[in-house]
């Protein structure tokens, strides 16, 4: 970030108190999240890795989590960040819920919420550094959306953050269809995050699959997905290499 | 209401426990002109007298559109009732633009409430000194809630407020139960019957009153003076043909009027006198 060098007054439009409180990168990272939906709700998947930069450093974090009674999060990026969203959308559910009036918020208005907080941010040139996944169901309306660090939202029928989107989203664009079964759709995912692992260096082999139906949310434990490394091609991966090097 | 030593500012309570101010203040909803409501399950329709000073002016705006699935009607000071619409015009197009969602009616009313609360509380303050009725829909259905200065609110099936809203009071409990079934275009009717209450005699004619419509698959919407004539005109009719009461003219009440449209004839078989005084 050139421009930082020179030196900027404290309470200039550009920065909130000093410098140092803005995000520049970030530091412990999820990977892709995808999901997609089914016939009874939005199934998602999200490995539990948490990468240290090249550090493949923590292996137990969440990073689905459901909110309220309508909703799932699903989140890749900074960690802390996703955490700190997470305090946020507390908030809100719990004021929320504090009507007590029979109006509950749904995944729409939750997405809707989060897009107005990240754009929010990257104006104050203060991201949060994630790129985030909404999933939920509300009165049998299924609604599936995402939103990135820089506040671009959209909805689709499948969706995916990071390396997903070049991995995952061309196989979901083939075999996606309206109201696959719960086997089906999982057996879609777990093909997408079998690639994922395979190709992503940052992928861990331990993941979780949420889904969210109007009965609510249930995220599975943890597993691992069998891979398959006696491919021909992976042996004497140099042969035919020009060099030694 | 006479003057007495606890009445000077809002912050005095009197020894009975009154808020003298907050009272006076729905005084003034009580000299404004009548404002009436009723709901059905899918629709609230919103009705109000408007008579303007003199011929050369404009009649006061009573009812306004806040979203498209809110309205309100006002009776009392007018210019707080613009104030206070304001107010909730800012608050649903807030909501709507963080959530992409309508703002629940309940939760508008009770920051509105609010808000009128404040106002008696406060030694700088005084309060609203308007009465609101406030139609909308949300995911539950069809509501219909007053408003009142003094920072309280509740719903009704049907209310009518402001001067000789007694009149409307007294036709409306009469025929409340059937709100609740009733289909859009009798809703309006009742509202517009509602309101003959409340002219005492006067001719009904869409000149004098101002009607809202707000319903499922329907914004919030203002009805045209045309059309309102046209709904004026079609039961003028049948009331008549149901017989004495206010008209003392009983011969136009022999002519034979075109077939009367079922719901028209169901609402002039339940057999209701117009205001036997």
């Amino acid at each position: 970030m050139n421009f930082m060098a020179s030196k900027q007054p404290e309470n200039s439009l550009l920065s909130p108190e000093s410098d140092s409180q803005r995000t520049l990168y970030p530091y412990v990272t999820g990977t892709s999240v995808v999901a997609l939906k089914y016939k009874d709700g939005i199934l998602m998947a999200a490995d539990m890795g948490g990468s240290y930069g090249s550090t493949l450093r923590y292996k137990s974090v969440e990073r689905m989590k459901p909110i309220g009674k309508h909703s799932l999060l699903g989140a890749s990026g900074e960690i802390s960040d996703f955490q700190e969203i997470l305090r946020y959308l507390d908030e809100l559910i719990l004021y929320d819920n504090m009507w007590d009036d029979g109006n509950s918020l749904g995944p729409k208005e939750v997405h809707n919420y989060l897009t107005r907080v990240m754009y929010n941010r990257r104006n104050k040139f203060n991201p949060l550094w994630n790129s985030l996944v909404l999933g939920g169901l509300k009165n049998g309306q299924k609604y599936l959306g995402t939103v990135s660090m820089i506040g671009v939202n959209f909805e689709d029928n499948h969706v995916a953050t990071g390396f997903g989107n070049h991995l995952a989203r061309p196989i979901l664009r083939q075999e996606w269809h309206e109201n696959l079964s719960f086997e089906d759709g999982v057996r879609l995912l777990e093909k997408c995050m079998r690639v994922l692992l395979y190709r992503d260096r940052s992928a861990v082999n331990k993941l979780q699959i949420a889904k969210i139906t109007e009965d609510g949310v249930t995220i599975s434990q943890p597993y691992s997905l069998k891979t398959y490394w006696e491919f021909s091609a992976f042996e004497n991966p140099a042969q035919g290499a020009i060099g030694s090097w | 209401m006479f003057r007495n030593q606890y009445d000077t500012d809002v912050t005095t309570w009197s020894p009975a426990g009154r808020l003298f101010q907050v009272e006076y203040a729905m005084e003034a909803v009580k000299q404004g002109s009548a404002a009436i409501g009723l709901r059905s399950k899918t629709h609230v329709v919103l009705g109000c007298v408007n008579k303007a000073n003199s011929e050369l002016s404009s009649h006061q705006k009573k009812i306004f559109k806040v979203d498209d699935h809110i309205g309100v009607a006002i009776a009392g000071l007018t210019a707080d009732g613009r104030v206070l619409s304001r107010y909730m015009r800012n608050e649903c197009i807030n909501y709507s633009f963080t959530y992409e969602s309508p703002l629940p009616v309940g939760r508008l009313v009770v920051q509105l409430a609010d808000k009128a609360q404040v106002c008696t509380q406060r030694s700088w303050k005084r309060p609203y000194g308007v009465g609101l009725l406030v139609a909308g829909l949300d995911e539950s259905g069809a509501h219909l809630y007053y408003n009142c200065p003094s920072g309280n609110y509740f719903e009704y099936q049907a209310f009518a407020i402001g001067s000789r809203s007694q009149a409307a009071k007294t036709y409306l409990e009469r025929r409340f139960e059937s709100f609740r079934d009733t289909t859009r275009d009798d809703l309006v009717k009742d509202a517009l019957m509602a309101i003959r209450e409340t002219l005492q005699g006067e001719t009904l004619k869409s000149s004098v009153c101002t009607v809202a419509v707000v319903g499922v698959g329907e914004p919030f919407h203002v009805l045209d003076q045309g059309t309102v004539q046209q709904m004026i005109d079609a039961f003028e009719i049948v009331a008549e043909q149901e017989g004495p009461a206010a008209e003392p003219d009983v011969d136009s009440g022999q002519e034979a009027s075109a077939e009367p449209e079922p719901e028209q004839g169901a609402a002039a078989g339940e057999g209701v006198a117009p205001m036997d005084i």
